[in-house]
């Protein structure tokens, strides 16, 4: 007699060995693998230690959150005087804009939001319009409450412009100015005429061969000379006219990447289709050139961002610039301010940078829809 | 072209009939009297050499005419010179101080942003959770920073406020830290440190001979030199031999509190230290990414080749991995060293006494040469990066040549 062995239901799964599962395997996998490895993490433990436990102490422990003035913050060693930071919060974001005035700038900001944030969201409708508006309708419309005289708007010189709104102008400046001219710097570098070409190429390698401190003391220093009789140039404007030109030339170096990724077939099939060159650029070349380096573009964004602070050599108070001017503010003076205000400024400028680059990837992600490998 | 049809033609076969008809004079001339035709052939040679040269002075006079005022005397000083320099120098002399001093802040910072970046780009890709962690935080937040703002930081807020001289921070009585920059032992060499330099060189030059005798050796015959690093041994220690046979012939000049500040010794500007501090940290974070995506752009095959012909793991870095993640690394490496140079004119904005600061402040407010000195100043740079790009045209060839 055969005997079978039939099983009704299956066994229960077995819990993971402890040393492949949990905590403890995680940590002896990644973190203690070898004895090299265990040393590499004491001593990083030991680093991180150093490093967070003093920032944390005069961060958030030892600092000093309210007061009038720079009483409250000669008492403490150590710890931070966001105090001050409260105090002068104003003059970061609106600079020496007349306080009657905020409002204007407050409305600039909210445009600038709400045209910005359906254009960054890929699911958004009405690209175009949207788009119209924030790089036509809007610039426009800032310049317009911004400097006043007419509308009833009293006028704001703008020297009177100052911190974060500088930074915003001039970043964004140099983002709207730089895509235009560096798709026809790019163009006109792969163009097969050969004074074209020359001259783009002069172009970009200037402006690439020197640094923005000089391109900045170029124009202002030497534009109004070299404008016809002695026009004069707002400070701001000269430096936006420089910071332009300096990014589109990279900007410029950047598509041209894109467009030497595009297959000569994409070329040979518009002209087959009978697309004469604008249209070919336009619906066929541009589209894919641009997409490839959107991550590109971005970076050269962020880089723009960061190089924003460097107007304050010429004179102008971007937010950098005014929160090295706050730190000579006779009610405010102790030990422990320019700490504060670097640390402010750091967070600020970091949240701007790191947004941008991870949008960067969130996009390289979502228009990554060639097929790969 | 357009103008190809105007008359060029007609031009052309009137100068070259001139041409011919010269040719042919000079051709009976040399056979009916050489000595006249070697006398005329001279002074017209003469006469061609003078009118060049008339040609380029005049040249030289219309572009160097802005800057006859180089040669006047500054009348500032500069607090860091590599040059002799003082104020009576000339507008040149200071020009060229501030260029070595932007040369020195942006050489040491390539050096000291390659060490770190490597270190950091490794230990992104280190199998240490914790480890590659930390250094992706350094990345990302070194990156997203203005190097302006780390500028300012290490400068205002950390070197400015260290204590005055009186109580500097002292490491074995020889290296002070206070306000005024670091002080460190300055060495003196003694006239005989000489024939240790020579020593240096003799065995510099036999350790590259010995090498290549061993790499033609191992192509060759498939073997290295058995003694090799014993002779390599013998090589290094010949110097230190002579520096001991010569009784130390060089001294320290340890730097010593005096009344107000630290005497003797040398001192590192406070403003150099920061600026040498922000660029170098500042680059290390691109360096490190650099590193970390020419490391992981080498083919996994190419590791997994490396470990099938049994190579080991530092063999295939060694010969395999780094060679080719080299090619990727080197163009954007170039790229951020190039990108330090332009960066050390941030300088301006702390006053450290660099090519910018030097032409931008001073001489342009005393000269009013603005053009002139803007010019000048673009143009250091724009042939800084053109050197850069004929680097990299060269390296480009050459790594072309090597791929099969």
């Amino acid at each position: 007699m055969t005997q079978h062995f039939v099983r009704e239901n299956l066994l229960a799964a077995r819990p993971p060995l402890k040393t492949q599962k949990g905590m403890l395997a995680w940590m002896q996998h990644n973190l203690f693998s070898t004895p090299l490895n265990g040393l590499l993490t004491l001593v990083s433990l030991v680093l991180l230690y150093l490093l967070l436990a003093p920032l944390i102490r005069f961060s958030l422990v030892d600092a000093v959150w309210n007061g009038e003035n720079r009483s409250v913050c000669l008492g403490v060693d150590g710890g931070a005087c966001w105090a001050f930071v409260k105090a002068k919060f104003s003059l970061y974001i609106y600079g020496r804009f007349p306080a009657d005035q905020h409002w204007r700038v407050d409305i600039v900001y909210i445009m600038g939001l709400l045209g910005l944030v359906p254009m960054l969201i890929p699911s958004t409708p009405y690209k175009k319009y949207n788009a119209i508006f924030l790089l036509v309708v809007f610039p426009v419309l800032a310049f317009v409450l911004l400097y006043g005289d007419r509308f009833g708007l009293s006028q704001v010189d703008t020297s009177l412009w100052g911190g974060l709104l500088v930074t915003l102008i001039v970043a964004a400046t140099g983002i709207v100015a730089s895509l235009p001219l560096g798709i026809l710097l790019a163009l006109g570098r792969q163009s097969k005429r050969p004074m074209l070409k020359a001259a783009s190429v002069g172009f970009i390698e200037f402006w690439r061969g020197i640094p923005l401190i000089t391109v900045l003391f170029m124009s202002s220093i030497m534009l109004p000379l070299l404008l016809p009789g002695g026009a004069h140039i707002d400070l701001l404007l000269r430096a936006l006219i420089g910071v332009a030109l300096f990014s589109s030339a990279y900007m410029a170096e950047v598509i041209r990447g894109g467009l030497q990724a595009i297959p000569k077939g994409q070329y040979e099939g518009a002209q087959a289709l009978g697309l004469g060159y604008p249209q070919m650029m336009m619906l066929v070349i541009l589209p894919q050139a641009l997409k490839h380096v959107i991550p590109g573009i971005v970076n050269s964004f962020i880089a723009l961002f960061k190089d924003t602070t460097l107007v304050l050599v010429i004179g102008l108070f971007d937010m950098l610039g005014m929160i090295q001017l706050s730190f000579t503010d006779a009610n405010w003076i102790a030990p422990n301010i320019s700490h504060t205000g670097y640390l402010f400024a750091a967070m600020v400028f970091w949240i701007f940078c790191y947004a941008m680059s991870r949008y960067s990837r969130f996009l390289e992600d979502y228009l990554h829809t060639g097929h790969k490998g | 072209m357009g103008f190809r049809g105007f008359n060029s033609g007609a031009l052309q076969g009137q100068v070259f009939a001139l041409y011919s008809r010269l040719k042919s004079r000079a051709i009976t001339l040399y056979r009916q009297n050489p000595v006249l035709f070697g006398l005329a052939a001279f002074a017209i040679s003469a006469l061609l050499l003078w009118a060049v040269a008339l040609l380029l002075q005049g040249f030289w006079h219309l572009v160097t005419a802005p800057f006859t005022f180089f040669s006047d005397s500054a009348g500032f000083a500069i607090n860091q010179t590599l040059l002799p320099y003082s104020e009576s120098s000339s507008y040149g002399r200071a020009f060229m101080v501030g260029l070595l001093n932007t040369l020195l802040v942006s050489g040491l910072a390539i050096i000291f942003a390659t060490i770190v970046g490597f270190i950091v780009g490794i230990a992104r890709l280190s199998p240490n959770w914790l480890v590659a962690k930390l250094a992706m935080a350094y990345v990302e937040i070194i990156r997203n920073i203005p190097l302006l703002l780390q500028l300012f930081f290490w400068y205002f807020a950390v070197l400015r406020t260290l204590p005055h001289p009186k109580n500097s921070h002292a490491l074995l009585d020889s290296f002070f830290l206070n306000k005024r920059g670091l002080f460190l032992p300055k060495a003196v060499f003694d006239p005989a440190m000489i024939w240790v330099g020579l020593a240096v060189l003799a065995s510099v030059t036999a350790a590259f001979l010995l090498h290549r005798k061993n790499r033609l050796n191992h192509i060759a015959t498939g073997h290295r030199l058995d003694f090799f690093w014993r002779w390599v041994a013998a090589i290094s220690l010949f110097p230190v031999a002579v520096f001991l046979l010569l009784g130390l012939p060089l001294h320290l000049e340890y730097p010593a509190l005096g009344r107000f500040n630290l005497r003797g010794g040398m001192q590192v500007l406070p403003e150099f230290i920061a600026l040498l501090l922000a660029l170098s940290l500042y680059t290390a974070g691109y360096i490190a990414e650099i590193i970390r995506s020419g490391i992981l752009a080498v083919n996994q095959g190419q590791k997994e080749a490396a470990a099938a012909l049994g190579l080991s793991r530092s063999q295939s870095l060694k010969l395999v991995v780094v060679p080719q993640a080299m090619r990727i690394i080197i163009p954007p490496l170039t790229n951020q060293y190039m990108n330090t140079i332009k960066n050390s004119s941030l300088a301006v904005a702390i006053a450290y006494p660099d090519l910018v600061h030097v032409t931008m402040g001073a001489m342009l407010s005393q000269t009013g040469k603005a053009v002139e000195l803007v010019m000048l100043v673009m143009l250091v740079y724009l042939s800084l990066s053109l050197l850069t790009s004929l680097f990299m045209g060269w390296f480009d060839r050459k790594m072309q040549l090597v791929e099969r």
